[in-house]
């Protein structure tokens, strides 16, 4: 980085710092976090989408769709976290890999299950073993992302169809007696009065995405905790900055981010309350 | 709607479709000397060079990989990249899930290591190493109570903090770090287990198998494995 860096061995003090912190391995730490800053940003509308469908679908008057909303709620709600973490980016890969392999390669006569192995043809893979690193990295991502927006989409979608069933039934009722359809009451009466039933939970579970980031690491995605780890452990003489074991000092700075998002999100989301209680019928609201 | 997910259904089908031999080298990056991850962010170490040439040697285009330790075998079984090339002792037990390569290094003794000055029964203390290692296997059956760790780093940390009374890991990896300590740490006994490390391959993908062999018995007949085998590990070190 900077032109007395060439050789590390001979610096001191905060000249050695300076040339520690800005070493290629330390721009890739600092790259992480707006991985995790861009997994929050996708993961909540995705989560939102996931809730909003899976709340809407256990409202519907058809029996089939009903059941398909109730049972994705349940299912996720019911299971372990970290097993749907674990089992979606896999499964989901495994299921594209095979749909490929059954179209592009449908001449290959051998097995995709070999033994322990599962292998498809090379023009099956996904990502192509020739693509680029970066290419490989946003499609580990993208699973990521699926599995977290699946998953939070689950408990969002609880927290919504809480909220609309506590929209005061005086209201649809009103909307009825007007001549409303009912796709009309649904999206000029029901959602626009449901956000302030959901906001609590729907904070919450932005605050549990928020805490559940460090996951991308099990998942294989080099995130900032795995930088940290990775930086902070000790050093040898076969790095160019030796040092003793600095994690404590790295999972601080993790530390500092985790605090100040989930602070600054209480700020945002305390206006975000004040707001939409306005001229509600609540003890927020005052209005009733 | 249905545009969307039609041509997102047919995107899935249509990425690239142009060959060239590439084999993706999968390695944990934190076992120095055989593999670590540099100061630039990049994967170097003993493995790194040795991997270079053989696959400059077996005519393939490599590119690298990071995998954490515990998950290894499993994802290279599924397909996510195509060796193992991380300090992998030839074990029977391995054997039964994957293949190896001839071995690249040759067998070398596992060092335990602990602070120094203490008194310290290697049988019956608590021992530290890294989970699903030959050596976690060896301590497990030694009679010492077995502390298992995800990496290797931490099983020095839990020496230092007092959880484990000693790690037993390579004595490669623990050369290093006995030597810069300045004293804190010494080493307290040595074990021989395992074979050579060699480079873990699909069972079902004989063709690689055979390549990498042949380009592990190049680079032993011209001496070259042996050099890089001094450059990394010191003049001492065995060799082929």
């Amino acid at each position: 980085m900077f032109s007395y860096c060439v050789d590390p061995k001979t610096l001191e003090g905060l000249m050695w710092l300076s040339c520690y912190v800005t070493t290629a391995k330390h721009m890739s730490f600092y790259f992480s976090f707006l991985v995790v800053m861009g997994l929050l940003s996708l993961a909540a509308p995705l989560a939102m989408a996931f809730g909003f469908a899976g709340a809407t679908a256990s409202r519907s008057s058809f029996r089939i769709i009903r059941s398909l909303g109730k049972g994705y709620l349940a299912m996720i709600r019911g299971i372990p976290d970290i097993v749907f973490f674990l089992f979606i980016p896999i499964a989901l890969d495994q299921a594209f890999e095979y749909l490929r392999h059954k179209v592009l390669c449908y001449d290959v006569t051998e097995p995709i299950r070999q033994g322990n192995d599962f292998v498809v043809c090379a023009a099956a893979k996904l990502p192509l073993n020739t693509a680029s690193e970066w290419v490989h990295d946003i499609y580990g991502f993208s699973l990521a992302l699926f599995a977290f927006g699946f998953v939070f989409g689950a408990f969002a979608g609880n927290v919504l169809s809480g909220a609309m069933a506590a929209v005061p039934k005086s209201q649809i009722e009103t909307g009825e007696a007007y001549g409303f359809s009912q796709s009309q009451i649904f999206r000029r009466i029901l959602i626009p009065q449901m956000w302030i039933y959901a906001l609590p939970g729907l904070s919450n579970l932005w605050m549990i995405l928020i805490k559940a980031t460090p996951l991308l690491f099990l998942l294989g995605i080099e995130d900032i905790v795995y930088w940290a780890k990775e930086l902070g452990g000790i050093k040898t003489g076969v790095y160019e900055y030796p040092h003793p074991d600095w994690r404590a000092w790295y999972f601080g700075v993790l530390m500092i981010f985790y605090l100040s998002l989930t602070y600054l999100s209480q700020s945002v989301l305390d206006k975000i309350s004040t707001r939409l209680s306005q001229g509600q019928a609540t003890m927020a609201g005052k209005a009733g | 709607m249905k545009k969307i997910i039609l041509s997102a259904f047919a995107a899935l089908f249509l990425v690239g479709s142009a060959f060239a031999e590439t084999v993706r080298m999968g390695t944990e990056g934190a076992y120095p000397p055989y593999n670590f991850i540099n100061d630039n962010g990049e994967v170097d170490g003993f493995e790194k060079d040795v991997g270079d040439m053989l696959c400059i040697r077996a005519n393939l285009d490599c590119v690298w990989v990071i995998n954490e330790w515990d998950s290894i075998i499993p994802n290279l079984v599924s397909g996510n990249y195509d060796t193992i090339i991380a300090g992998m002792s030839i074990t029977a037990e391995r054997d039964e899930v994957i293949d190896f390569t001839q071995d690249y290094f040759p067998p070398s003794p596992s060092v335990y290591m602990g602070m120094s000055g203490a008194d310290i029964d290697v049988d019956s203390a608590v021992i530290a190493a890294q989970t699903a290692t030959i050596q976690a296997g060896y301590v497990a059956e030694s009679g010492a109570t077995l502390v298992e760790f995800a990496t290797a780093e931490e099983t020095i940390s839990a020496v230092q903090n007092g959880e484990a009374d000693a790690v037993l890991a390579d004595g490669d990896y623990l050369a290093s770090i006995i030597a810069e300590s300045n004293g804190e740490f010494a080493n307290i006994g040595e074990v021989s287990i395992g074979g050579g490390v060699g480079m873990g391959i699909r069972e079902s993908d004989t063709e690689l198998k055979a390549k990498m062999n042949a380009a592990i018995s190049s680079m032993k007949d011209d001496g070259s494995l042996n050099a890089l085998i001094k450059k990394w590990f010191g003049f001492e070190a065995a060799t082929f």
